[in-house]
C-alpha cells in the first residue's frame, strides 16, 4: 500500500464517522483478524473524496456517506435472463441469502458455502484468500471502498473449484427494499486445471458494495458474465480482484443498464507465464440519472501473457460514462500482449464520455495498444439503412448493437451471449430512439 | 412512374444551387439513362430522390406513382418502392448482411401492411437470388460490405434490389470500380429485374454500361438541368465526341 497521503481532516472525520456507525460481523479468529486489518487500512487511506485523482470523474459522496439515498424498485417486465440455462442458483434478497429461492448448494467439481459459514470456521481455506487479493490490489492505487467491504461484508459465497464444473453458478441479487445498503464479498479459488462459469444478475440493493476475489491457479479457467442494473436509482461499487497463475484464463463480461451510479473496478494480476485475461463491458445509459464508471488495472508480472480490455458505452439524454484503464507491464514481463479499447457512442450532444487510458511499461519486448474514441451515430450508415426501408429508430438500434458487438464477442458461450442480446433489445425497445 | 418536375435543389450548408430545374419522366417498364460531366448534379439527383439529408429542395416536385416523394422520410420512400443502388455502398461493421437484408425486407413489408417473411422463407429466397449474382454464403454472413471488393459491393447492391423488388430503381454509377466481368454480372442482375411494372434510372459516366443495360431513353445532364434527351444513339455520341459538342450545341 502506498504511503497514505496527507489526509484532510474532513476526509478523516468522514471516514471515522462512517466506520463508527458500522458493525463488524462475528467470526472466527482469522476472519476477525482479516476484517480488523481491512478496517485499519480503510481508516489509514480514508474513504474516497471528490478531490481524489482516482475519483475525478465519478463523485463518490453517495457511495461513502452513512445514509443511503432511497432507490425505487423498477420492474422492466423482461423475462428473467438465462431462464432456460441450467445452473446452480444462489439468491440474495437485499443482501440476505434466500435459501428457499436458491438451489441446493452442491455441485460436482466445486465446494460452495456462504461467507458467514466459512468465516465462522476456525480452519478454512478461505483464510488465505479473504481480503488477500483485495489488499494486493491496493498496491498501486488506493481502493478504500474495497477494504471497507472486506471489513464489514455481511455475507457472500466462497467457492473452491477442483475440477470441471458441469453448469454455471448463478448469483442472483434481488432488490426489494428501497433503502437497503448491502455489502457482499465473494471468494473464489480455482485449483490447478479447474474450470467454472460464474453468472451474476440483478441490481442487488439500493446501494451495493460488492467485492469478489478470484484466485486462479495454473491452467485453470474462470468465465464470468454479469448483468447489473435495472433499478434506475440504485448505486453500486464493485471490485473484482484476481490473480492468474501459469497458462490460466480469466474472462469477464459485464452488461450495465440503468443505475444512477455504478463504479466497476477490476484489478487483474498476471503472475504466471502465458496467462490470458480479458475484461469487457457494455453499458447503455439514458438520462442524467445514469453514471457508469469502469476502472481497470492490469498488472503484467510474467512472461508472454495476454490482456484485453474492451469497453463500449452507449449514452444519451445527458448520461455519463467513465473509463479509467491502466496496463502496467513490469520489467520482466517480456512478450506481453496488451490491448485496451474504450469507446462511446453518444446519441446526442448532452451526454458525455470521460476516458483515461494509461500504459506504464518497464519491459522492452512487448506489444501494447490502446485506443479511446467518442463518436455519434454514423450518418452514412444510418441513411444507407433507411434507404432500404428500415425506420430511423430500428436503424439506430441496429447500429447501437453493432457498436456493442466487439464487447459482446468476448462472451464465449453463445447461449449466454444471446441472453445479453435479448436484454439489450428489450432495453432498446423501452427506450425507443424516436 | 417517376415524374420529376422543375426540381431545384441547393446544398443546406452552403448557398449553392445544384439542381436548377430538372424535368424528367420515367415510365414503367422503361430504362432511362442519365449521362453528364462531373459536377452536373447526377448524384445529387439520386440522393435528393432517395431522401438524404443535407439538401434543400427550393422548388419543384418528384412523384412516384402520383405520390410526392419529397414529403416522405427516406424509409417511407423505400417502402413506396424507390431503390437507390449506391455509388459507394456503405460499410457497416457489426451488422450481418443477412440480418440487414431481412430487417429491410420485413420493415418494408410491415410498412406496406404485408406479412413479414419468416426466417425460413427468407433464407430460401435469398439463397436463390444470391446464387445468380455469384454471392456465396460467406458473403451473406459477413458484416454489411465490410471487406468486400468493389465488385462484391456492387453485386450486394443488386442483391438488395432483387430482394426488395422496388418499383423504381436508381443506379448511381454502378459501373464505377468494376472490371468488365463484374460489370457483366451486375448488368445481368439488373436485366433480370427488368419488368413491365418497373422503371430504371441509370446514372453513368460511360457508355459501356449501357452496352449491357440497354436504355430506352438517354438524357444528358449539365449544370443542374437535363440539356438533351434522345435514344441510345445519344450515349454513343458522347462516347465518341465527349460532352463538349453537345454542351456547345445547347448553350
Amino acid at each position: 500500500m502506498p504511503a497514505t497521503n496527507k489526509m484532510t481532516q474532513v476526509k478523516q472525520d468522514a471516514t471515522q464517522a462512517r466506520l463508527a456507525g458500522m458493525d463488524m460481523p462475528d467470526g472466527s479468529a482469522w476472519a476477525t483478524e482479516a476484517r480488523s486489518a481491512a478496517a485499519t487500512r480503510t481508516l489509514e487511506m480514508g474513504l474516497p473524496h471528490g478531490r481524489d485523482e482516482y475519483w475525478k470523474y465519478t463523485k463518490p459522496d453517495t457511495l461513502v456517506q452513512s445514509g443511503v439515498p432511497a432507490a425505487a424498485v423498477f420492474s422492466s417486465g423482461d423475462v428473467p435472463i438465462w431462464d432456460e440455462v441450467d445452473c446452480l442458483k444462489v439468491v440474495f434478497v437485499d443482501g440476505a441469502f434466500d435459501a428457499d429461492a436458491s438451489s441446493d448448494l452442491t455441485l460436482e467439481g466445486l465446494e460452495i458455502e456462504r461467507l458467514v459459514e466459512a468465516t465462522a470456521k476456525d480452519i478454512h481455506w478461505a483464510k488465505d484468500l479473504y481480503g488477500v487479493l483485495e489488499y494486493r490490489g491496493q498496491d498501486a492505487v488506493q481502493r478504500p471502498l474495497a477494504s471497507l467491504n472486506t471489513a464489514f461484508a455481511t455475507d457472500g459465497v466462497v467457492i473452491r473449484v477442483t475440477g470441471q464444473v458441469s453448469k454455471p453458478v448463478h448469483l442472483v441479487y434481488l432488490h426489494k427494499s428501497e433503502t437497503s445498503d448491502v455489502i457482499l464479498h465473494h471468494c473464489i479459488k480455482l485449483e490447478d486445471g479447474a474450470e467454472m462459469t460464474l453468472l451474476e444478475t440483478g441490481p442487488g440493493a439500493a446501494r451495493l458494495n460488492k467485492v469478489m476475489e478470484v484466485d486462479i491457479a495454473d491452467t485453470a479457467k474462470f468465465h464470468h458474465v454479469r448483468v447489473q442494473g435495472r433499478d434506475h436509482e440504485r448505486r453500486a461499487v464493485t471490485g473484482i480482484f484476481t490473480r492468474l497463475g501459469t497458462e490460466s484464463t480469466f474472462k469477464s463480461f459485464t452488461l450495465t443498464m440503468n443505475g444512477v451510479l455504478t463504479r466497476n473496478e477490476c484489478v487483474i494480476e498476471l503472475t504466471g507465464d502465458n496467462a490470458i485475461a480479458h475484461v469487457a463491458g457494455a453499458c447503455v445509459g439514458d438520462g442524467r440519472d445514469f453514471h457508469h464508471d469502469d476502472t481497470v488495472f492490469i498488472t503484467h508480472d510474467a512472461v508472454n501473457c495476454e490482456s484485453r480490455q474492451v469497453f463500449k458505452k452507449v449514452l444519451r439524454n445527458g448520461a455519463t460514462g467513465v473509463f479509467q484503464g491502466k496496463i502496467l507491464v513490469k520489467k520482466d514481463a517480456q512478450k506481453t500482449d496488451g490491448y485496451q479499447i474504450s469507446q462511446s457512442l453518444l446519441l446526442d450532444d448532452d451526454s458525455q464520455f470521460l476516458a483515461k487510458p494509461e500504459l506504464e511499461i518497464y519491459a522492452d519486448d512487448v506489444i501494447c495498444s490502446h485506443g479511446s474514441t467518442t463518436g455519434a451515430i454514423d450518418e452514412e450508415a444510418l441513411f444507407y439503412l433507411r434507404s432500404r426501408g428500415v425506420s430511423v429508430g430500428e436503424a439506430t438500434d441496429l447500429l447501437v448493437l453493432a457498436f456493442l458487438a466487439e464487447a459482446l464477442e468476448e462472451i464465449e458461450d453463445e447461449t449466454l451471449a444471446e441472453g445479453i442480446y435479448e436484454r439489450l433489445e428489450g432495453w432498446l425497445a423501452r427506450h425507443a430512439s424516436l | 412512374m417517376l415524374e420529376i418536375k422543375n426540381l431545384h435543389v441547393k446544398l443546406e450548408e452552403k448557398d449553392k444551387q445544384i439542381l436548377k430545374g430538372v424535368n424528367l419522366t420515367v415510365e414503367a417498364g422503361k430504362v432511362h439513362a442519365i449521362m453528364g460531366p462531373n459536377g452536373s448534379g447526377k448524384s445529387t439527383l439520386s440522393y435528393v430522390l432517395s431522401g438524404k439529408d443535407g439538401y434543400e429542395v427550393t422548388d419543384g416536385s418528384a412523384l412516384l406513382d402520383g405520390e410526392e416523394l419529397l414529403d416522405m422520410e427516406a424509409e417511407e420512400r423505400a417502402a413506396a418502392g424507390l431503390f437507390l443502388a449506391f455509388q459507394y455502398p456503405v460499410e457497416i461493421p457489426g451488422v450481418g448482411n443477412m440480418t440487414f437484408l431481412r430487417t429491410a425486407v420485413n420493415a418494408q413489408r410491415k410498412a406496406r401492411g404485408e406479412d413479414e417473411m419468416t426466417a425460413g422463407e427468407f433464407l430460401k429466397v435469398i439463397r436463390a437470388k444470391a446464387k445468380t449474382l455469384k454471392i456465396d454464403a460467406e458473403m451473406l454472413k459477413r458484416p454489411v460490405n465490410v471487406g468486400f471488393s468493389g465488385g462484391e459491393k456492387k453485386r450486394n447492391e443488386i442483391l438488395q434490389m432483387a430482394m426488395l423488388e422496388p418499383k423504381m430503381c436508381i443506379l448511381d454509377e454502378t459501373d464505377s470500380g468494376l472490371d468488365v466481368d463484374a460489370m457483366k454480372l451486375v448488368a445481368e442482375g439488373v436485366n433480370a429485374l427488368r419488368d413491365a411494372g418497373r422503371g430504371f434510372l441509370v446514372i453513368t459516366h460511360y457508355q459501356r454500361l449501357l452496352d449491357h443495360i440497354k436504355p430506352d431513353v438517354v438524357h444528358i445532364m449539365a449544370d443542374g438541368r437535363i440539356v438533351k434527351t434522345g435514344g441510345p444513339e445519344l450515349a454513343l455520341e458522347v462516347e465518341n465526341n465527349g460532352y463538349a459538342d453537345i454542351l456547345a450545341e445547347v448553350a
